[in-house]
């Protein structure tokens, strides 16, 4: 699905440059785009209601509601009291991860071996994205991984697979509620969810109105 | 960015790679366990310290010691139990299904796979398992949302609630409340990715959890959202809390594959500091 929209519309446009985290709030209605600018780059996302930051994204309450284990377009992203943070409303991709969490030092030290505890990891980056919103570690829970390739197998076999998004590839997520968006660019470099090489994001904050179309400029 | 790690794409993919061939190979080797050379059904009297029956609909807090165990047993076979586990020394370390799943490569839990903490420690080793793996960290337990689903009733109890009540008398809220895993809920997923219910469960099956940390437990025994009969059920779950037999050099958890070696060198490392 593709949408048309004014990027000199929108009231945010940022640069996330590689391995950086980055958080915004977002008023209801408004609507983020994520630009995966050179492929192949993970976008760890969480997301809580502006006013009570108790109330949080669950990707078990997400993943039941879809009866589905892909984010893509449709799915509602819900919050631990069931309610709607956010929606997909783009999508150029069509499998996002929400199953496998965000990397850490810690983490690292298993998947990889102990000689990588002391590389930069996404929940670093969320802690301290957090921090700016009086939250800690405890606020850090399952996360959504846009842009990252997680086949999860009949099986059961889970593996992060060489990603499917091309450069320029996004997602549109319009905001159900005042929500706080906290993003880490993924810097892993020891699993294909960055094509072992993290690169920057694009974000893109529109405001809820309706956007011109006489101006538009095609993605 | 100081880059501590020198290693060019190439290598790190090839790393990668061999990490992950490492782990498919393990996967087509472990074949089932017969269940006649299964563990024996009864624990010696000496080595238990306290028995629960959780009502359905209820839940159930716990500590454990590290050496501690907590058997599950499902009597009907129609029980599902949604657990959540803490560091009971620092409860911001909490079991993280995400890491669970990712750093076992697989969505599948059974005997000789570990529960997971955020900090890459080893919370506990699933020991015994006579359902073959049929458990779920991928959907989580009920929610009042997915009562209404079911059973056309959001008032019925229901695991996050469960989950609250549980930690708010361990002096924990909402927000020490992470994704969980669900026993007794046989959870996969079909080629297109939409979750399918796998098999029943079986009159006394059981899964045996051995604490590697000292730990807080919150338990709930409400039937797994995904669960496809209509009637909510009202069959208990018997939670028996033992002296874990002590582990062996070559005991299968802590050594079935180098992440759980390195698992366990955390764990090693925190309790000496």
């Amino acid at each position: 699905m593709t949408l048309i929209r004014d990027f000199t519309a929108a009231r945010l446009d940022e640069t996330i440059p590689a391995r950086a985290p980055w958080s915004a709030i977002l008023r209801a209605g408004e609507t983020l785009r994520i630009i995966d600018l050179e492929g192949q780059q993970s976008a760890d996302t969480l997301i809580y209601n502006a006013h009570d930051t108790s109330e949080r994204y669950s990707c078990q309450e997400t993943l039941l509601a879809q009866g589905r284990v892909y984010v893509s377009t449709g799915t509602d992203l819900l919050s631990n009291e069931g309610r709607t943070l956010m929606t997909v409303t783009a999508d150029t991709v069509g499998r996002h991860d929400t199953s496998a969490g965000a990397c850490s030092c810690e983490a690292n030290t298993v998947r990889f071996g102990h000689h990588t505890r002391y590389m930069h990891a996404c929940r670093e980056n969320f802690v301290l994205a957090a921090a700016r919103h009086g939250m800690s570690k405890r606020d850090i829970v399952g996360n959504i991984n846009f842009f990252m390739n997680v086949p999860i197998l009949p099986d059961g076999a889970l593996a992060i697979d060489d990603g499917i998004s091309e450069p320029g590839g996004y997602v549109d997520l319009r905001a159900e509620m005042d929500v706080i968006v906290l993003i880490s660019n993924c810097p892993q470099v020891n699993n294909p969810c960055n094509g072992f090489n993290p690169t920057p994001l694009r974000v893109l904050i529109w405001p809820g109105t309706s956007w011109p179309s006489n101006s538009a400029q095609a993605v | 960015m100081t880059t501590l790690d020198s290693a060019t794409p190439e290598q790190h993919r090839q790393r990668y790679l061999q990490l992950r061939a490492a782990a498919q190979a393990r996967a087509e080797a472990a074949a089932p366990r017969a269940l006649d050379t299964g563990p024996a059904a009864t624990l010696p009297e000496t080595d238990i310290r306290h028995r629960e029956s959780i009502p359905a609909g209820w839940y159930y807090t716990v500590r454990l010691r590290r050496g501690e165990a907590l058997r599950l047993c499902n009597p009907s076979g129609t029980a599902s139990v949604s657990a959540m586990l803490w560091n009971a020394a620092e409860p911001s370390e909490r079991f993280n299904a995400g890491d669970t799943v990712k750093l076992q490569w697989s969505a599948r839990l059974g005997r000789g796979k570990l529960l997971y903490s955020d900090m890459g420690r080893v919370l506990a080793a699933i020991t015994e398992d006579t359902t073959g793996g049929r458990h779920d960290a991928l959907t989580g337990g009920s929610t009042p949302a997915s009562n209404l689903r079911r059973y056309g009733d959001a008032s019925l109890r229901n695991t996050r609630d469960n989950f609250r009540l549980a930690a708010a008398k361990l002096g924990l809220s909402v927000r020490d409340i992470a994704p969980c895993i669900t026993f007794f809920a046989g959870v996969r997923t079909d080629a297109e990715g939409r979750f399918v219910w796998h098999g029943a469960g079986t009159s006394g099956e059981f899964v045996d959890l051995r604490a590697e940390l000292d730990l807080i437990v919150a338990l709930s025994n409400c039937p797994h959202p995904l669960d496809p009969r209509p009637d909510y059920g009202n069959a208990p779950v018997e939670v028996t809390v033992f002296r874990a037999p002590p582990p062996t050099a070559d005991d299968l958890c802590r050594t079935s594959c180098e992440e759980a070696e390195r698992g366990y060198d955390n764990n090693a490392a925190y309790l000496r500091a």
